[in-house]
């Protein structure tokens, strides 16, 4: 059972009986405990109820009827709601909240037989690109304790980078999967907005927010998203779809937009170079192509994603669930203690930032706006689609930075450039390791139209055939 | 001075769903607090609204009754403000693009008939409850009422009396009851009114400055409370002072309206469409669902009374206002002459109903039996009198109206020689009463009537045994 072991090497492990669930959850509890101190990737770590639901996983498996994730453990970022054990939204306003019921992506994995073994670390409420805005601290980049895993699901792409287990569930909203998936040098997908339920998915943004996989392969993830895929009665902006299934790389044509690689840093556009002559090697031909709004998309996100979290968080009132201020001396006081107390100063931030673009005299100038932006944008992506099968890209525009390098909240989001538009257009988006910058993993986006995830996965898994990158792990 | 008063309705419609506008949760009023609220009307963190189709095919129904413009597409969008009976922050409601627009409703109070124009009608969702009492100084929530469905309709400005907006009231509550949209249940709060109110000089063109009363939830209250809040503003205004645009509170102990207070509600709502849920197409199909759930409406009803089965207005307005008691009274105006069976309905039904305290759908005389007992009094087997009787036999042991006739010997004494004879005899038993009627006591008939009726115990024909009184006193 080495850290790094694939999906398919587990699979045959457990169906060979070479080991057991049991055995297999019990050596990644043992890893998560000696490593979390370090890495802090995980908020909580659910050992019992692993062990049960390992051991209804050995059941199955003797019963001859496991599926393709039965027994495998996996984490769940800490937005995820699971029934019994607390969802923190790495905030303090729900440090203490257990959910009474379980996500729609949580029920599906557990029916799967995946093994859960607790909740990742996150930015609060998924507000960051750096996990510093967790109430419960950063998580830790395995490759360079002292850097950032990336975010918001930091804790996701850590203990995956660090082969804590082998999958892990995360959520996109302006790059939140791809941008650690990214830092960390693991395999991360956005799929399309509607092909995985957001139900049981403390929201953010709604029209953004878009839960995914990672991996430490694309073979990894897309076991994973198949698991995780499909329509929900209970999402109403969840597709009914058919399943995702990989089509062919050769001869597809791939695109690459100038407004995403001019200005490239130098070693980043290396990797991204080399990377390009692999997947051309791979059969694609490759062209260059214009997504001409791309540069409104971080301002446009920020007006869109803050609007909607304004509403969405303004349920955290003190009177139903999560933080409380104590001896209230009124509603007012109530309402401002309890807020003031359990948000931190991003989400506060974003909160007034929404706040004031859905105000009177500032909707149309900024909401009204950047829904249009956000239509031109999308538009750009439809264009762009008619001429080429995916678009090739970077995820970032550098290398993991230093934890508390990036002060500037307008830097930060600026971290976003290359993620947003994909989540503003509502297409899939992969990160799949491509090489190192200074000893820190670089990242390849593949940029697909809706729905076809298919595509993404073709790619990724013909780069990872002819390249290692995925392969190469952290120092201990 | 001579003064117009301008009032337009914004009734709150509660619809008669079996579940909750956005949740499976059941409708039902009166259950035990917080029993009937599911993690979406908790507004619990993650959980996602799912539009109920039979809320929409209802405010469709209603649509298509007022003959209103129903658009392709309809939207939802959030309204944003904290109350502690607001579980989410924020209400879902209909801003920009609701269900419904235009149409009217026509309504006659005492004059001849008028059309109110309706500015549009949108689905919303209702809040929980605040209990102020029982709780020692603090407020306790009641959720069950979260979520209820509601079509809140708005009507133009076009009222121009307290009596014309009651009027408006009592139609709009017919026509919901006549829908099936709702119960109409003005004390459970199934239909709850607000009302605008200016006033301005007769022949003025622009509007006075507005008022808003609200907790107009009776017949009784609407009409007070806006004579009320007509005559204040006059006042104010000729005692040289402004009405100035507020939320005014109506007091049925105290008969007044008065500034609201308590409620600080923010005047800007930030509404933005609401992410959750996708825009709604209204296709044909749906269409011609609600169609087919428009019966014929009750003015419609009205003018058919009158019309066609002669009916006064007044006869037609309370036998058409509850659909039960239409149908009941049609069932029986079909076999029987109909303005009897008004009659019938509006006497010896309508007390018996009210001594029993029961509802004419649960009527212990089947309507085919009411029928046949009034064609008898048509056919001249029983008297009026006799049928009251006959009635009170169906309602307390029920039976067969020909069956009770013959068991009881109630038939009419319409045989001629046998009621001469008992005339006869009547008049040869008060020979001194008789020489009387002779000397030009005319209203002594009367009393030799009566005697006839209880030598007959009522059976004689009322008519015959005058005709034949008339001739046995004249003549001895």
């Amino acid at each position: 059972m080495a850290p790094a072991a694939n999906i398919a090497a587990l699979r045959h492990g457990l169906d060979a009986g070479d080991y057991s669930a049991r055995e297999l959850a019990q050596d990644a509890l043992g890893r998560i405990e000696a490593a979390n101190p370090q890495l802090n990737c995980f908020i909580t770590v659910t050992p019992e109820q692993a062990l049960a639901d390992a051991d209804a996983a050995d059941a199955r498996i003797a019963a001859g009827n496991a599926g393709p994730l039965t027994g495998i453990p996996i984490a769940h970022k800490d937005l995820f709601c699971t029934a019994g054990a607390p969802t923190t939204c790495g905030s303090r306003m729900l440090a203490e909240y257990v959910p009474p019921y379980d996500a729609t992506v949580v029920a599906r994995l557990h029916a799967a037989g995946a093994v859960s073994l607790g909740k990742t670390n996150m930015d609060e409420f998924a507000m960051g690109a750096s996990n510093e805005t967790s109430w419960f601290g950063p998580a830790r980049n395995p490759w360079h304790r002292q850097h950032t895993p990336g975010g918001s699901s930091g804790g996701a792409a850590s203990a995956v980078a660090a082969g804590l287990v082998p999958l892990a569930t995360g959520t996109d909203t302006g790059g939140s999967i791809r941008q650690p998936a990214a830092f960390c040098g693991v395999t991360g997908l956005k799929p399309t907005y509607g092909r995985v339920s957001r139900y049981g998915m403390v929201a953010f943004a709604s029209s953004l927010d878009q839960g995914g996989a990672f991996g430490r392969s694309v073979d990894d993830v897309e076991r994973l998203l198949q698991a995780m895929e499909g329509h929900d009665p209970q999402d109403s902006t969840s597709a009914e779809r058919p399943a995702t299934t990989r089509t062919a790389v050769a001869g597809m044509t791939l695109g690459l937009p100038r407004e995403y690689w001019n200005g490239l840093d130098a070693g980043m556009a290396q990797c991204l170079q080399a990377a390009t002559r692999e997947l051309e090697a791979a059969g694609c031909t490759v062209r260059d192509i214009s997504l001409p709004h791309t540069a409104a998309a971080v301002p446009a996100y920020y007006v869109v994603a803050s609007a909607e979290a304004s509403a969405n968080l303004a349920r955290y009132d003190g009177v139903r669930f999560g933080h409380r201020a104590e001896a209230p001396k009124s509603l007012d006081d109530l309402y401002r203690r309890s807020r003031g107390e359990g948000f931190g100063a991003e989400v506060k931030r974003r909160i007034l930032t929404g706040t004031y673009v859905l105000s009177v005299g500032y909707y149309d100038a900024y909401y009204l706006k950047a829904q249009r932006v956000r239509r031109l944008i999308r538009q750009d992506f439809l264009d762009a689609f008619g001429a080429v099968d995916a678009i090739v890209a970077p995820v970032t525009p550098s290398v993991a930075f230093e934890l508390g390098a990036v002060q500037d909240p307008v830097a930060m989001y600026r971290q976003d450039v290359f993620t947003t538009p994909a989540s503003l257009a509502g297409v899939p988006a992969m990160s799949v390791p491509c090489g190192f910058c200074d000893g820190l993993p670089t990242g390849l986006q593949l940029i697909a139209p809706h729905f076809e995830e298919g595509r993404l996965l073709a790619l990724g898994a013909a780069f990872q055939h002819r390249t290692d990158w995925h392969l190469r792990q952290p120092p201990a | 001075m001579d003064w117009e008063s301008v009032i337009g309705l914004e009734v709150h419609i509660q619809l008669a769903t079996r579940s909750k506008i956005f949740s499976g949760a059941g409708a039902a009023f009166g259950a035990e607090p917080n029993t009937q609220a599911c993690g979406v009307d908790l507004g619990l963190p993650g959980t996602l609204p799912v539009l109920n189709r039979e809320a929409l095919r209802m405010a469709l129904t209603f649509g298509l009754a007022i003959e209103a413009e129903i658009a392709s597409e309809c939207r939802f969008d959030r309204k944003n403000y904290f109350y502690p009976d607001l579980p989410k922050g924020y209400q879902i409601s209909q801003f920009e693009a609701p269900v419904v627009k235009g149409g009217a409703i026509v309504i006659s109070a005492g004059e001849a008939e008028q059309r109110i124009g309706i500015t549009r009608a949108h689905l919303e969702e209702d809040a929980g409850k605040s209990l102020h009492e029982d709780y020692a100084g603090m407020t306790g929530i009641d959720l069950n009422r979260a979520g209820t469905p509601l079509l809140e309709v708005v009507s133009e400005p076009e009222l121009r009396s307290a009596a014309q907006a009651a009027a408006f009231f009592r139609e709009l509550r017919a026509l919901a009851r006549y829908l099936r949209i709702s119960d109409g249940n003005l004390n459970e709060g199934s239909m709850r009114c607000d009302a605008n109110v200016s006033v301005r000089r007769r022949g003025a063109t622009a509007l006075g400055e507005r008022t808003e009363v609200k907790n107009l939830n009776s017949f009784r209250f609407i009409e007070r409370a806006i004579r009320h809040e007509i005559a204040r503003q006059i006042d104010v205004l000729e005692g040289g002072g402004e009405v100035s645009r507020e939320t005014r509170l109506y007091d049925a102990e105290r008969d007044e309206t008065r500034p609201m207070r308590g409620k600080e509600l923010s005047d800007d709502y930030r509404y933005f469409p609401d992410p959750d849920l996708l825009p709604v197409r209204i296709t044909e199909a749906l269409l011609a669902e609600a169609r087919a759930q428009v019966p014929e409406l009750p003015r419609a009803k009205r003018r058919r009374y009158q019309e066609t089965l002669g009916l006064s207005a007044a006869e037609a307005w309370q036998l058409a206002e509850e659909p039960s008691m239409a149908a009941y009274f049609e069932a029986v105006a079909g076999a029987a002459p109909p303005r009897r069976a008004a009659h019938w309905m509006m006497d010896q039904v309508a007390a018996a109903l009210n001594r029993s305290g029961l509802d004419i759908a649960v009527c212990p005389v089947p309507a085919a039996q009411l029928a046949q007992l009034l064609q008898r009094i048509e056919d001249g087997v029983v008297s009026g009198k006799i049928a009251a009787t006959i009635f009170e036999v169906l309602w307390n042991e029920g039976g067969d109206v020909d069956a009770i006739i013959a068991e009881r010997g109630l038939r009419q004494l319409s045989d001629a020689d046998a009621l001469t004879g008992i005339v006869a005899q009547v008049v040869a038993a008060h020979p001194g009463q008789a020489q009387q009627f002779r000397d030009g006591k005319a209203k002594l008939l009367g009393f030799f009537v009566g005697q006839v009726m209880q030598a007959t115990a009522g059976k004689a024909d009322p008519k015959q045994a005058n005709a034949l009184l008339l001739k046995a006193l004249q003549d001895p």
